[in-house]
């Protein structure tokens, strides 16, 4: 056995600036296709890309594969697929729909408008996704069916529950509590998103400054101050960058005189108000968070991670794989579930086609990210990105006048040259260490 | 060599009786029984094929056998899954390592049994500090702590499984071919390690393909062809030569060819 090479390259002298930031090269290279794909459609539209209008409608129209992509991850890195969460998205859609405009106003005699409704609907669609989920990984784990046939009989299967729950019928209008959760009809405000800001600021910078004094307790080495000084500005700036830019953007006076007039008053000239930070993207950071937390410090995540790198070696660690299986669907359709609301609350009604094609898009957000379909790998944020760079590329698209079938090819094509450039990416990295 | 630890009329640590198990029409598993008392190291010999990682593998809770039982300090044990097989102390180093490629040593190490933090999160740090300790007794010249296991070398990989095992106090150990990938610096450091962990009294199954080991490390050898045990011996009264003539032959000294 060799050991003079691993010297050398924890040699001090061999690290460059990037590599004593200790940051993901993967992630740098991703943020800066995005930057490219941002400024590129920016002066293709004569600046009409990076509008702060523009910005805030790219991230509520995000929302919904996001989240779904990062339940995704899990899949994947478990070395199964899901091809049913847009239909799954569907029909938990649809059972939230009836539940807030039927089901409780008549079986359960809960007035329309009663404060519990958005509540109760919002807690039994999660329910439903989560059983369904259960369901697809009960099939998979215990009865051993592949996940792909799992899951594309799911497809047909829920896609057509959704449309006998509704009768076909387009469902709406939604409660207006519930509608909150779907973008531009809930925003935090100036000041609440400033708030927000500044504690999730403070809160990267804690969890940067406990990660540093752990590893010092153990004796590691740790990067040089200055690195850590970069990172937690870096990290301030972007989070505060774009609480100003979604705080810039701000309500149409027409639409604010209405608002006023609706309370029967009358608006002061001069008034202004921002949209700020919408609760549909205060629902991902809050998944993308608690996702990352399992993912890399819980038993849970270590487990996914274990079995999709070495499925025998897992359950010879004593890891319950069929187990496993189950609670990963379960959560992938907790997650389709909690799509279904913000992509209904958006729409503000339910209509048969939601979520049509979501599963595709998911899956490409997810593999775009990072995660392999080899399994044992990927990560949150990579998916979560994935899906901006996603709908980044056909909202430019779109706002440039490309062509509709043009848009799917290059869209297409995009998908499978990223992941070509994601295997080089990896044997050059395999072949460095 | 120190002669057997055995006492005579001791409860063994673990006792296989009559064990079977068949893949399709093959026996690899064919009424065989082994024992194993405190503090001695039984060395399992055989062919290719012979049947030595099936049979330690219904102990380890790989495999569920056909028939057959196993007694642990003279109860009968009841071991469905790896997860049994632990709860009864018994570690296990496979000879297909059983690692997780993507993780990285600590997380391997660790894996099924992760340190925690008193909020229930898996503790990254404690596990890599913990790995570090470990090693250095194992293979002191490991370093690779950051990298994923699959960017080992196979000795690296061999010396992360054995750490595995010795870490959670065995006290049953099985190791299948555990040197087969090592220089003879580490072979040296784990034949030592037998030694110390058998003077804990802690009873190792060693299969191995070295005669030479398993006569320097064992008390007893139990020989297997084609799924059926050939018998088991003393090394103290045998030769390398009637070792091998009872792997290649299937006969044991002084028998008349089977
Ligand atoms: N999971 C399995 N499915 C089918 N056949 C198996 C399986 N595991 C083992 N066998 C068969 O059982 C027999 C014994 O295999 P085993 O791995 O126990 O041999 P071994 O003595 O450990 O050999 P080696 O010295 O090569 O490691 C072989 O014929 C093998 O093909
Ligand atoms: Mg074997």
């Amino acid at each position: 056995m060799t050991h003079s090479d691993t010297d050398q390259t924890r040699a001090p002298a061999r690290r460059n600036f990037v590599q004593q930031l200790d940051l993901d090269l993967r992630l740098l290279g991703m943020i800066g296709a995005f930057a490219i794909l941002c400024i590129g459609f920016d002066l293709l539209t004569g600046g009409r890309f990076l509008t702060p209008r523009n910005i805030f409608n790219l991230t509520i129209q995000t929302v919904s594969v996001a989240i779904m992509a990062t339940g995704m991850v899990f899949v994947i890195v478990t070395r199964n697929i899901d091809l049913s969460v847009g239909a799954l998205l569907a029909t938990c859609s649809a059972v939230m729909a009836m539940t807030q405009t039927q089901w409780l106003p008549n079986i359960f005699g809960l007035e329309l408008g009663n404060p519990l409704i958005p509540w109760i609907t919002i807690a039994f669609g999660l329910f439903v996704g989560a059983l369904i989920g259960s369901f697809h990984g009960w099939l998979v784990g215990y009865l051993t069916i592949p996940a792909f046939i799992v899951t594309l009989g799911g497809l047909l299967v829920w896609r057509n529950v959704g449309w006998y729950l509704t009768s076909g019928k387009t469902i709406g209008p939604l409660d207006p509590t519930f509608m909150k959760f779907g973008g531009i009809n809930g925003t935090l405000g100036e000041t609440g998103s400033w708030i927000l800001g500044l504690i999730a600021v403070a809160a990267a910078l804690y969890a940067l400054y406990s990660a540093r004094r752990n590893k010092q307790k153990h004796g590691f080495t740790v990067k040089p101050l200055w690195a850590e000084g970069v990172l937690a500005g870096l990290t301030a700036a972007v989070i505060l960058g774009f609480v100003a830019t979604l705080n810039a953007y701000e309500i149409p006076t027409r639409k604010l005189k209405r608002m006023f007039e609706a309370r029967g008053e009358v608006m002061p000239e001069g008034f202004t108000q921002a949209y700020g930070i919408p609760i549909s993207v205060l629902v991902l950071i809050f998944v993308a968070i608690a996702m990352t937390v399992l993912a890399r410090r819980t038993r849970l995540g270590r487990y996914i991670f274990a079995t999709g790198g070495n499925p025998d070696a897992a359950e010879l660690s004593g890891i319950n794989t069929r187990w496993l299986t189950v609670k990963i669907f379960a959560l992938m359709g907790t997650l389709c579930a909690l799509s279904a609301v913000v992509a209904s609350a958006r729409l503000a009604n339910h209509s048969n086609d939601i979520g049509t094609l979501d599963e595709l898009r998911v899956i490409a957000a997810a593999v775009i990210g990072g995660t392999a379909l080899s399994g044992g790998v990927g990560t949150i944020y990579g998916a979560i990105l994935g899906a901006l760079i996603m709908q980044s590329l056909q909202s430019g698209m779109a706002m440039v006048g490309v062509d509709a079938p043009l848009q799917n090819i290059v869209v297409g094509a995009v998908l499978v040259l990223a992941v070509l450039i994601d295997i080089q990416y990896r044997k050059r990295a395999g072949a460095a260490k | 060599m120190t002669s057997t630890k055995r006492t005579n009329g001791g409860t063994p640590l673990v006792e296989m009786r009559d064990m079977c198990i068949a893949f399709g029409g093959v026996h690899a598993v064919d009424h065989v029984s082994v024992d194993l008392y405190p503090g001695e190291v039984v060395g399992l010999l055989g062919h290719n094929g012979a049947g030595k990682s099936t049979l330690i593998k219904m102990l380890s809770g790989a495999y569920q056998a056909d028939s057959g039982e196993i007694l642990i300090n003279g109860e009968k044990a009841d071991i469905q899954n790896p997860r049994d097989a632990r709860s009864y102390n018994i570690e296990t180093i496979y000879q297909t390592l059983a690692l997780a490629d993507n993780l990285d040593a600590a997380s391997n190490l660790f894996l099924g049994r992760e340190l925690v933090t008193p909020l229930g999160f898996v503790d990254e740090d404690a596990m890599e500090a913990e790995s570090r300790k470990i090693m250095a007794r194992l293979n002191p010249n490991f370093q690779k702590f950051a990298e994923p296991v699959s960017a080992l070398s196979g000795g690296q990989r061999q010396s992360v499984a054995i750490a595995r095992a010795v870490y959670f106090d065995a006290r049953i150990l099985i190791m299948d071919e555990p040197t087969a990938a090592l220089g003879p610096h580490e072979t040296q450091m784990v034949s030592e390690l037998i030694q110390q962990l058998k003077a804990e009294g802690i009873g190792i199954f060693l299969i191995s393909h070295d005669i030479h080991d398993v006569l320097e490390l064992c008390d007893r050898a139990s020989v297997m062809k084609n799924g059926k045990l050939v018998g088991t011996v003393d090394v103290d009264d045998v030769t390398d030569d009637d070792l091998l003539s009872m792997i290649i032959l299937g006969k044991k000294p002084g028998e008349a060819a089977a």
